[in-house]
């Protein structure tokens, strides 16, 4: 029986959520429940609930449920934000809570699942949390029209408060319950934009989850105690598509505070009464792993297959005109070739999970980017029923891409441990920062050949071969993903430009390496977003082009809002030219991704030891409707800070198929005096607002090479251009 | 048995005395605002305050603690750590928010010693503490704002 079974009637289901909450779209999760997760109720004792989003309180707080994951980049504001608007709320009597996991209900509309990448959040609930509100809006003006007995096209509602000339008020609560008992309008009508008191106001919308945030109370995943739970480490095999042979657990049984070993057959399971013994007891552990199937290649073995791969024909991604024929007739052809290393997302809280599971029933937190699979993961590994199988998301300490499983390792690693150990002991799984760096997942290694001529001050030919491997090629995502032969992941960015050149080509190889790799912040763009801009560069400067002008130039007027944030950038940044001016140069570089235009400006510096110094980027960003323009500033911030801490020291390299940085001593981070000055600004628009998690990372890496170039350097060709150890 | 002295209360927990005090705060104590990131020293989300001095909790053994007052950010009073958490939610500092335990202590031990730091000063104060979010610009300039919040 679910929310929606038409059986059911209003009286029943009042009684059974044991709360005055109407029926319409309501979650599963808020129902009474017996088993497993009894406690979770989404949205609380709410008295009014329009639509599946939408709660509101004795007390006129307005919780929204939030179908995204808020792993940083602002869902829970954003989302709210939208709700808001359209209710008239004011902006302290709101509140963000995580849906649970429900695909009839929260699916990413752009996805068709519930889960959260790609940088959609907002750009899928545009309408739909704007219609959410409306409809909780017009209901809530409903009930106060027939309370005061007034046409409810008299009515006004500002700041939470709803009104009426004849000097009647009442705040959201007070006509909650009533407006529970009326017909939720279809098709409310939205605000004009220019009706708008919080979507792109700045400063009217502060971070929800700041507070918490600020004071330790925010609960994450590792946050979860409860009675007769097990904390449980995974010692798995030191090489990919290794197995456990036989292990020996006597001396780690011995640990006081262990409670239990067990083998899921890549790795093997240690059940303790917390996280030290754990660990104690996983570091007594011996076992032997059977490595006949694994990876043994390393990075330089890697890189130098793909360097012969990259001058084969590979598969044709992009191609006009015949950039071979005139390549093969031009007096000069400029070459370059890109390597990429393997990188780690390595988010601050490293991988976890918690489940409760008593035989019938199951109950699952943990920071879920893909709820709607992982749900199913868990069912199907427990042998459950999915109705029986709750999932409720938490705060996620960071993700970048590393929770956003393709592969849904982690659900059926926390399933496989409950079922290991057996009914009614509650685990949570808890990974090392050892075990996130050498755990595979990573951005793949790429190795990219370009070519192009010039010719009269102009670019002539552009021919590009990426080496990488597909994170979908043999997964259930990719029907979904890959069209033609071709992982639309691995040549984003290159296969189509926004340079207007009349030859031009575009090819791919995805080896199969039995490293596990997924995608991360920005995805395909992480590296062809470096390669595309150093080499436009190259060849403008190779033609005596200005950085600025000559891209303009060769975007024409087919790519505006590409062209716009690249002249808003060179405003900013008061540009003319790349210096160096006092030993400082600067670097330009602008990437489309996720449906967002940003452009960046860095100035650079070499410092002494050959490090090089980033002093300012600007940015310019266009992102359709700004909704919460400071979330944006944030997550292009952070996005630069990201994105730099990696070109300049991010790399993971294998030994022998063995991943050398364990730790941050070695995978080396980003920190505060390394972080630029960022300046940023907004381009106005009336587009549909596109993402902005991701499209801030790209354009660093390039801005950076460039600069370097105008010092005299040259254009890293192998990132990280500083090299890892701290 | 090991006796703690945690945000001005003794408690006595049953772990041994190798174990980090990280560990005892969290799974014993249950206080979980002080975070794990990395378990090395190299991160700074374990941050707390060992008799006023800011330390990797996640490298602290109990056995070593002895009668130590220890404070968590559960624990945290005065006008530094008012100010600070004041313009962290200002600011609009966190975005995933796991890391901001740690930042914030170290902010506090910061303007504890030095009332008006500088740019640099905050840059070594700071950079134990690795933000993955690359909160840092409002890092530095919710510091700032604390600092001038404290001269009134």
């Amino acid at each position: 029986m679910t929310a929606h079974d038409p059986k059911l009637s209003r009286r029943s289901l009042l009684a059974g959520a044991g709360a005055l909450v109407i029926g319409f779209h309501l979650p599963r999760g808020a129902k009474a429940q017996s088993g497993a997760g009894a406690a979770y109720r989404p949205g609380g004792n709410a008295t009014f609930a329009p639509n599946a989003f939408i709660r509101v309180a004795p007390d006129s707080t307005v919780t929204v449920l939030i179908k995204h994951i808020e792993m940083g980049q602002g869902p829970f504001t954003g989302l709210a934000t939208l709700a808001a608007e359209e209710m008239d709320a004011a902006w302290s009597q709101m509140r963000a809570e995580h849906a649970p996991a429900d695909v009839k209900l929260y699916a990413n509309l752009a996805l068709g699942v519930q889960g959260t990448g790609g940088s959609t959040a907002i750009a899928n609930s545009w309408e739909q949390m704007r219609k959410a509100g409306a409809a909780a809006r017009a209901m809530l003006v409903q009930a106060a029209a027939d309370s005061w007995k007034v046409p409810a096209a008299e009515i006004k509602v500002e700041e939470g408060v709803i009104s009426h000339a004849s000097g009647r008020k009442g705040s959201f609560g007070e006509f909650a319950e009533a407006a529970s008992k009326l017909t939720v309008p279809e098709n409310p009508p939205l605000k004009p934009a220019s009706a708008y008191k919080l979507i792109g106001k700045d400063g009217a919308t502060k971070r929800l989850d700041s507070p918490d945030k600020s004071c330790g109370k925010a609960q994450f995943t590792i946050d979860i105690h409860a009675p007769n739970m097990l904390t449980v480490v995974v010692a798995r095999s030191p090489r990919f598509g290794g197995k456990v042979a036989s292990f020996d657990a006597a001396e780690a049984l011995k640990v006081k505070g262990v409670v239990d070993v067990k083998s899921i057959g890549y790795g093997v399971a240690v059940y303790a009464n917390g996280m030290w013994p754990a660990l104690k007891g996983r570091e007594a552990l011996k076992v032997t792993w059977d490595d006949s199937a694994a990876e043994k290649r390393g990075s330089p073995e890697l890189i130098a297959e793909y360097r012969k791969l990259v001058r084969q024909p590979g598969t044709v991604a992009g191609s006009h005109g015949d950039a071979e024929a005139v390549l093969a007739k031009a007096d000069k052809v400029i070459e370059a070739e890109f390597v990429f290393p393997y990188l780690a997302h390595a988010p601050m809280e490293p991988l976890d999970g918690y489940i409760e599971w008593d035989g019938q029933t199951a109950h699952a937190r943990f920071g879920s980017q893909f709820q709607t699979t992982e749900h199913q993961t868990i069912a199907t590994i427990l042998g459950l029923p999915p109705e029986k199988v709750t999932l409720q998301t938490m705060f996620a300490g960071g993700s970048f891409g590393r929770r956003a499983q393709v592969s849904q390792h982690l659900a059926a690693e926390l399933a496989t441990v409950a079922k290991t150990i057996g009914p009614n002991r509650p685990v949570k799984v808890v990974w090392t920062r050892e075990d996130d760096l050498t755990g595979g997942y990573y951005r793949p290694l790429f190795v990219h050949r370009f070519r192009g001529a010039v010719k009269d001050g102009k670019i002539a030919a552009w021919s590009s071969t990426l080496v990488g491997q597909s994170f979908f090629l043999g997964t259930p995502f990719e029907a979904m993903v890959v069209k033609n032969g071709i992982d639309a992941t691995s040549v984003e960015g290159a296969n189509e430009i926004f340079y207007e050149v009349a030859d031009f080509r575009c090819e791919v190889h995805n080896p199969k390496v039995g490293v596990p790799t997924l995608w991360w912040r920005s995805v395909g763009h992480t590296h062809t977003g470096y390669a595309v801009e150093c080499f436009v560069d190259e060849l403008l400067q190779a033609a005596g082009q200005d950085a600025v002008q000559g891209r303009l130039a060769l975007m024409g007027d087919k790519h505006p809002r590409a062209a716009g944030v690249l002249k808003a950038v060179a405003d900013l940044a008061g540009w003319k030219g790349p210096g160096p001016v006092d030993g400082r140069a600067r670097g330009v570089a602008v990437v489309e991704s996720f449906g967002s235009f940003v452009a960046q400006i860095a100035e650079v510096s070499m410092g002494p030891e050959g490090e090089p110094k980033v002093h300012k980027v600007w940015c310019a960003v266009d992102c359709g409707v700004a909704v919460n323009p400071d979330i944006i500033r944030a997550q292009v911030e952070g996005g630069i800070g990201f994105g730099l801490g990696h070109a300049l020291y991010g790399q993971i390299t294998l030994d022998g198929g063995r991943p050398v940085q364990t730790n941050f001593h070695e995978y080396r981070s980003l920190r505060i005096h390394e972080m630029p000055e960022v300046e940023v600004t907004i381009i106005a628009s009336t587009e549909k607002p596109s993402g902005v998690g991701e499209p801030g990372v790209p354009p660093i890496g390039p801005a950076v090479a460039n600069a370097l170039a105008a010092l005299g350097h040259g254009r890293p060709r192998q990132l990280p251009m500083q090299g890892g150890s701290v | 048995m090991v006796s703690l002295k945690v945000n001005g209360t003794t408690h006595t927990v049953d772990v041994d005395d190798d174990t980090p005090l990280l560990w005892a705060i969290r799974d014993n104590l249950g206080l979980t605002g002080t975070k794990f990131g990395c378990g090395v020293a190299q991160c700074g989300a374990c941050t707390v305050f060992i008799d006023g001095q800011a330390l990797r909790s996640c490298v602290t053994p109990v056995s070593a603690v002895g009668t130590s007052e220890i404070t968590t950010i559960e624990g945290l009073t005065g006008k530094e750590a008012d100010a600070v958490q004041a313009a962290w939610t200002a600011r609009d500092v966190p975005q995933c928010g796991y890391c901001q335990s740690g930042q914030v202590m170290s902010a506090i031990a910061l303007l504890k010693e030095n009332r008006k730091p500088t740019d640099r000063d905050i840059d070594l104060a700071m950079n134990g503490n690795i933000c993955r979010c690359a909160t840092y610009v409002r890092i530095r300039a919710a510091i700032h704002d604390a600092a001038r919040a404290l001269e009134i």
